[in-house]
């Protein structure tokens, strides 16, 4: 057993109440020991994607008890894949509230941060499904803490309706896994796929219902329509950097909706069939027709973020619906991409916001300090985020278009007429926010606010998203191995080895 | 002396009746304006759960859950297990939920759930 795979859960378990514990009131060192925390990470991270791409998947037995009856992490290119994408954009989230100071507005940031990761990776790593949703639970406690991180009246009241929304996801994660545990008798996602493809047609009523109540689930974690409410009212009013590390957050439930609907319930098991996938394509379509048309109609910058996330996953589950190997890759390829260009979004609407009184799309607001400079910024970002070329969004969009080639009529139009919707709003909130400031009262000064390290935060953002359009040809076979080794499950299976005892 | 259940055994009736009654109410109030009817609804929808997890595990009278000598018909320890971790995690969450309510009532003056109208 490779002791590493666990590391991404362990060091930000022991590095959170250290800060805690011992430097609640001492900024410096929480700063020093968050940040080194999360570089750590991604160091290991790093390296275990190295690790997974070598062959098999790997698989960690906690406490050196054989699965099923154990606990156990397993480690494939797609986990992997997760954790670097995780670890990347944590620290640049973090280094970005640190320059600006927003993780000083409220008590221990850096460890809920922390703990933020620690779910995050938990829930990419693990091999369980009761494990699965005690991850999902340890993201969300640190997300409740991050989500009200700084306080004020609008932020409060959204925090009560996201716990509220998500302690109900909760108790229906557990409906679906007891009813799941009920049929199969295992809760091991390996021997889930094993029980559930040789399931007698008595239980196919069941396991179904099982199924749908497990998408139900991470539909409601990856803002699917109509599941879908909690988002826009919670990115909107998170602290900026919070809601750009939530990017990551929507992706744990299309992550486990890949996991599930290649390793439970493929396409060929008799018991589900082609459900998954057709409940998923026309959820996909509709929820990004209501991001674009949110994007079109929102009345403040954040709003327009928020939707902009809706669309992004819209589009990552009509990719993933499809469930074939050039489809799947193509959702992951975009994933990265939506994730890097909507936490760039959620941070360029901060620059903008923190010069000025609120982030109006109504009427025009008094012009910034290097107003230029941000307008240079959220042009770019827009372009990403709307799929324009020559960025990344481009690259994956016509990668989706290609895989959903046999339902073109559906799938190609709602992807091309939603892509210039969202060009619509981005443009019409570009020019309200830059072009029209001079119309604004020059009495309502801008607030000066030193700039240039969260300036470069963004930049580091965009040209991650240029990277990723430059070198998309070694992305994408990566991608693509990811996607062949998630639908070829006998060595994922095999890797458990499944009532087998563990050598130390 | 183990016995299984009889099935039409009085005991699943009233469980399956519980876990449905207790669910009905529970998102009944989830629906509710304020906060509290709606903290409520949480406790009564975790109640329901962790009584189906437990029922997930087949209902056995005076089957012990750990191996005794001269015992044949087990109960699913595991289920058991799990209810453990979800009566401490929902516990948990309801107690989170509370005080944050409680935060957003003194910052805001009222209990509503809904958020004021788009600015």
């Amino acid at each position: 057993m490779n002791h590493w795979i666990i590391a991404p859960v362990i060091l930000p378990a022991v590095l959170a109440p250290l800060i805690v514990l011992l430097m609640r009131n001492h900024l410096g060192p929480q700063r020093a020991v968050g940040l080194a925390g999360t570089a750590a990470l991604l160091c290991v991270a790093v390296g275990l994607m190295i690790l997974a791409g070598k062959g098999d998947p790997q698989v960690y037995h906690l406490g050196g008890w054989p699965a099923p009856f154990g606990i156990v992490l397993v480690l494939d290119r797609l986990a992997a894949l997760m954790l670097v994408l995780t670890a990347a954009l944590a620290l640049i989230v973090q280094v970005y509230a640190t320059v600006t100071g927003w993780d000083k507005r409220g008590q221990h940031f850096h460890a809920l941060f922390l703990f933020q990761q620690m779910g995050l990776n938990g829930a990419f790593l693990t091999g369980d499904a009761f494990n699965l949703f005690v991850f999902f639970e340890v993201l969300l406690i640190a997300s409740y803490g991050l989500m009200i991180h700084a306080g004020g009246r609008q932020r409060l009241r959204a925090g009560v309706q996201y716990v509220a929304f998500n302690l109900l996801g909760s108790t229906l994660f557990l409906f679906a896994l007891a009813t799941v545990y009920s049929v199969t008798g295992t809760l091991n996602m390996a021997d889930l796929g094993v029980k559930v493809a040789a399931l007698p047609e008595g239980d196919f009523a069941l396991i179904r219902v099982a199924a749908v109540l497990l998408l139900l689930v991470f539909a409601i974690k990856g803002a699917l329509v109509p599941l879908h409410f909690w988002l826009p009212a919670t990115y909107a009013n998170a602290p900026a950097p919070v809601a750009a590390l939530f990017a990551v957050m929507t992706k744990v439930g299309l992550y486990a909706t890949l996991r599930f609907g290649t390793l439970v319930f493929p396409p060929q098991t008799p018991a589900t069939g082609s459900m998954p996938g057709d409940l998923l394509l026309p959820a996909g379509l509709i929820t990004l027709i209501v991001g674009a048309a949110g994007v079109l109609g929102a009345g403040t910058f954040s709003r327009l973020s928020a939707f902009a996330a809706i669309a992004s996953m819209g589009t990552a589950f009509v990719a993933v619906s499809i469930f074939t190997v050039p489809a799947t890759a193509a959702a992951l390829y975009y994933v990265i991409h939506s994730t890097l260009a909507i936490a760039a979004l959620f941070l360029v609407c901060d620059l903008v916001s923190r010069q000025r009184d609120g982030d109006s799309l109504r009427h025009a607001l008094p012009p910034m300090a290097r107003g230029g400079m941000i307008a240079a910024l959220y042009l770019v970002t827009a372009i990403a985020v709307a799929g324009l070329p020559p960025l990344s969004g481009f690259l994956g969009k016509l990668m989706i278009l290609q895989a959903g080639r046999d339902s073109a009529a559906l799938i190609w139009t709602v992807i091309l007429v939603t892509s210039l919707v969202v060009i619509v709003g981005l443009s019409r909130a570009g020019s309200v926010m830059f072009w029209k400031a001079h119309e604004a009262s020059a009495d309502n000064r801008p607030r000066a606010v030193s700039e240039w390290p969260a300036v470069a935060c963004v930049t580091v953002l965009l040209l991650l998203l240029a990277a990723l359009s430059v070198f998309g040809q070694p992305v994408l076979e990566y991608t693509t191995a990811t996607a062949a080794q998630l639908y070829d499950t006998a060595p994922y299976i095999a890797a458990n080895a499944l009532g087998e005892q563990v050598a130390p | 002396m183990t016995r299984p259940c009889r099935k039409g055994d009085t005991v699943e009736a009233l469980i399956a009746l519980a876990v449905g009654l207790m669910t009905a109410a529970g998102i009944y109030l989830m629906l509710r304006q304020r906060t509290f009817p709606v903290i409520l609804g949480l406790a009564l929808l975790s109640y329901a759960v962790n009584l189906f997890i437990f029922a997930s595990g087949r209902l056995l009278r005076n089957a012990p859950p750990i191996l005794t000598p001269g015992v044949t018909a087990y109960s699913d320890p595991l289920t058991q297990a799990l209810v453990l971790t979800a009566i401490v995690i929902s516990f948990a969450m309801t107690a989170l939920i509370v005080i944050m309510a409680l935060g957003a009532w003194l910052e805001t003056g009222d209990d509503r759930i809904d958020m004021d109208p788009d600015p």
